[in-house]
């Protein structure tokens, strides 16, 4: 198993980038394939494809900005890492969970402030957190009202809100336990 | 503040998402290509073996499939009039929004591969014992 030093050390950024790109290669060699043996399969999916893109450009771009904003006052940046450090406390894991249950749109768009938070020194177990608590969509969830009830939807919310801090603790573990020697 | 600093600031904005974007493109390519697989594999009769085996199904189905929460629910509803138990259509809902296996690479090159392995395999587990927490309390209060 990888210790947690080889896992916290980052890749080169062309090393990265190699990578990167021949996965998207892969994943256009498997469009190519699915195309070869159903095109209208290939079609569709390549509907969906520029559906999501369409729908996450928006947040990308807001995403960009609030990165640049950051970028243009750095000391927030830090007092940010700071207040999600290992000090923050009851306040980190407020922040972690409340921003997680308001932060809207797909996953994809925070992916870069996260990697940024966790770089500033941010816990594993505030961003398992956020992430955890992000599945709680509040605008759906009159929706899930509609098909399973009031009692059901309030007391998996609750559950889900409650759950993200055993499993920010437990990925914060996994993650930083080193192996048996 | 001066325009140099604006620009240097937005190049360094730019590399960050720059990095990500090939990973980013693949990652909604191939959920792309799995959305409409979901529910021919619910149809294949993976579903419908007793209530750990279904959650198990349930679980792994939730996880594999990607898109708006929305979906899930419409998906999971149907599921439900269907005379499939609360127990696996709740893991599937969980599993749908707190898995992302589809999103791994893409989570690994922000978050390292150790972090989105471990997140994804807890969140895995966590939605079997989310769903009989849920509906046990459920079934208490009613």
């Amino acid at each position: 198993m990888k210790d947690k030093a080889s896992d916290s050390t980052p890749a080169p950024a062309s090393k990265r980038s190699h990578g990167s790109w021949l996965f998207l290669l892969a994943t256009i060699g498997l469009y190519g394939l699915v195309f070869l043996i159903d095109p209208d399969y290939a079609a569709g999916s390549f509907g969906h494809f520029v559906d999501m893109v369409k729908n996450i450009l928006p947040i990308l771009v807001l995403v960009f900005f609030l990165l640049w904003g950051f970028e243009l006052i750095g000391g927030i940046k830090e007092k940010l890492g700071q207040l999600s450090g290992r000090g923050s406390g009851l306040k980190g894991w407020l922040l972690a969970i409340g921003g997680g249950i308001l932060s809207h749109g797909p996953i994809y768009p925070w992916y870069p402030l996260l990697q940024h938070l966790r770089e500033q020194g941010t816990r594993p177990a505030l961003l398992a957190a956020f992430l955890y608590a992000r599945s709680i969509k509040l605008p759906w969830l009159p929706l899930m009202v509609h098909y399973f009830g009031l009692s059901y939807t309030v007391l998996l919310t609750l559950a889900i809100t409650l759950f993200s801090i055993p499993h920010g603790w437990l990925v914060e573990w996994l993650t930083t336990r080193r192996a048996p020697e | 503040m001066t325009k140099a600093q604006l620009l240097a600031s937005a190049r360094k904005s730019l590399r960050s998402f720059g990095r990500l974007a090939p990973v980013l493109i693949a990652v909604l390519l191939l959920a792309s290509l799995l959305v409409d697989l979901v529910p021919h594999l619910i149809h294949m009769g993976v579903l419908g073996h007793g209530t750990l085996a279904d959650m198990l199904g349930a679980d792994l189905i939730g996880s594999l499939a990607t898109g708006q929460p929305i979906v899930s629910y419409l998906l999971a509803g149907e599921l439900s009039k269907a005379g499939l138990d609360l127990y696996s259509i709740t893991t599937f809902i969980v599993a749908w929004v707190t898995v992302g296996f589809i999103p791994l690479p893409a989570e690994a090159a922000a978050l390292g591969w150790r972090f989105a392995l471990w997140r994804n395999l807890a969140a895995f587990v966590f939605a079997l014992l989310i769903s009989g927490l849920t509906v046990t309390l459920l079934g208490w209060l009613q």
